[in-house]
């Protein structure tokens, strides 16, 4: 019995890491990713997950028209660069933050509303460590009043 | 069934665990648990520990962990596989295969608060009698009706607040924190809050903050508690809410053609399918059933009205950096269809409130 204790301890420990990682992501959307939308006001939606490095992730969103946007694609600094791109419905690539210095922000607006995908993938840490890193990424979205 | 959900607990124990190594019939391994660091955002160890396992209790772990944590429903068992849980984590080739296919998919809906803003930036006037009246709070027990209730209150306090309408900002607050306290969202909308919210009451940019902030700390909560089919219905009431707002306040005798209202009621075509794309990732959830129902009958009526897009073109204004999406769009809809989806989403509206 006391040697299934620590067992018990891993078992625990085990079962609470996701939480554990969400809530982290949680703050850190909160603490640091809100400010850089400044001076556009937080939608309020939580978009986040923890991505690894070579991970991707997609965004389904209906953008309005006359609507002043921010996109700010937030992540830990743990992780390589985040290549990003916002696509039309048919895929045709509207913006690309590779032809950008992969800049995180992109302010825009819309003559008539449009549903738009972001796209986005974490790279490929450089050189040859044998660990995969992982950390906190939030897709975040600023309104600003007219 | 039961072989999968050992291989997973294995493969899952591989990912928290390293190095595992075998001596004298016994296992040992050496849990190594890396977190961000919030202020400085660097990734610092915080356990280190050293285990010894004899093999038959290695096995019970693995079956523990595997009945507890690997069978789960499939939608679970997805999102598992596409979280990985430390920020460091020992590698071979296949488990690089395996992270590599890995993709997340987020369908995001307007915010309450952007629902607010689209109605205004629309030209929408303030109706008070359209809002949910917040005496209705008591008869909100089931968590559905909670939850959609949610939505709809945070969506009426966002459109309050955007007309500066001080008094029906301050009840709508306490109307969403009865409805977030009912789920047992923890701190959405604590004492502080209400106080924060009285004392700025005429600086709209602080009660934005606010709300913004709200509406964070309930859709995170239900992320972070796997109640990801609640998070789905409040954001679904309020939609609806803002439809709702949306369509009564155009004149039926009005030009639709010309009118922004009209406009903003007949994109949500498009936002429609990311709601049903949504609750169908939910589906398992009886609660989400249901809606989907309803949100199929709004998407026959839908399905009457023709959009067509011309290509989007980009142009980016180089002082302020803000590109322009050009496109140009032709709605072809008639006034009964209006009518008829009107009519549709007052009864899903007033279901969603009774």
């Amino acid at each position: 019995m006391k040697k299934l204790f620590p067992a018990l301890i891993v078992f625990t420990l085990f079962l609470a890491l996701p939480q554990l990682s969400q809530a982290q992501c949680k703050s850190f959307a909160k603490k640091v990713c809100k400010l850089e939308l400044a001076p556009y006001i937080h939608d309020g939606n939580y978009n986040a997950a923890i991505l690894t490095e070579g991970e991707d992730a997609e965004l389904y969103k209906t953008f309005y028209a006359h609507q002043q946007y921010r996109i700010y694609i937030c992540s830990s600094e743990s992780l390589p660069d985040i290549e990003f791109q916002v696509l039309d419905v048919n895929r045709n690539i509207l913006y690309d933050n590779r032809k950008n210095d992969l800049s995180k922000i992109w302010d825009f607006e819309l003559e008539s509303s449009q549903q738009l995908i972001i796209s986005l993938r974490v790279k490929n840490s450089e050189g040859t460590s044998e660990e995969l890193v992982s950390g906190c990424v939030a897709i975040m979205f600023g309104l600003k009043e007219d | 069934m039961v072989g999968p959900c050992v291989y997973k607990a294995i493969k899952s124990i591989g990912f928290a665990c390293h190095p595992v190594f075998i001596f004298k019939k016994k296992c040992y391994f050496y849990l190594q648990m890396k977190f961000v660091d919030n202020h400085s955002l660097k990734l610092v160890t915080m356990t280190k520990y050293l285990l010894r396992l004899s093999l038959l209790q290695l096995l019970a772990v693995f079956v523990a962990v595997g009945t507890f944590s690997g069978c789960k429903s499939e939608k679970e068992q997805k999102k598992n596989d596409d979280i990985v849980q430390v920020d460091s984590i020992g590698i071979d080739e296949q488990l690089i295969k395996d992270v590599r296919t890995v993709k997340e998919i987020f369908y995001s809906l307007p915010s309450p608060l952007e629902t607010a803003m689209i109605l205004k930036q629309a030209g929408a006037q303030y109706n008070e009698e359209l809002l949910n009246p917040v005496d209705k709070t008591t008869g909100y027990v089931t968590n559905r009706s909670m939850a959609l209730n949610l939505g709809i209150y945070t969506t009426d306090l966002s459109y309050a607040s955007l007309f500066d309408q001080t008094q029906a900002t301050i009840q709508y607050m306490d109307a969403a924190k009865k409805m977030a306290d009912g789920l047992g969202v923890l701190n959405a909308i604590d004492d502080q809050v209400i106080e924060r919210l009285e004392a700025n009451i005429n600086n709209r940019d602080v009660i934005m903050d606010i709300i913004s902030e709200t509406i964070m700390t309930s859709s995170s909560f239900f992320e972070e508690n796997d109640r990801q089919a609640m998070s789905a219905i409040v954001l679904v009431g309020g939609w609806v809410e803002g439809l709702h707002i949306a369509a009564s306040l155009v004149d039926p005798e009005a030009e639709l053609s010309e009118n922004e209202l009209v406009s903003r009621v007949v994109d949500q075509k498009m936002t429609l399918n990311t709601v049903l794309k949504l609750l169908e990732r939910n589906k398992q959830n009886e609660d989400v059933q249901e809606i989907l129902t309803d949100m199929h009958e709004l998407e026959k009526i839908y399905n009457k009205i023709e959009v067509t897009s011309s290509k989007i073109e980009t142009v980016t204004d180089e002082e302020t950096n803000v590109t322009t999406l050009r496109s140009q769009k032709k709605t072809s809809m008639s006034k009964d269809t209006f009518m008829e989806l009107t009519e549709q989403i007052k009864v899903i509206r007033d279901n969603f409130t009774l």
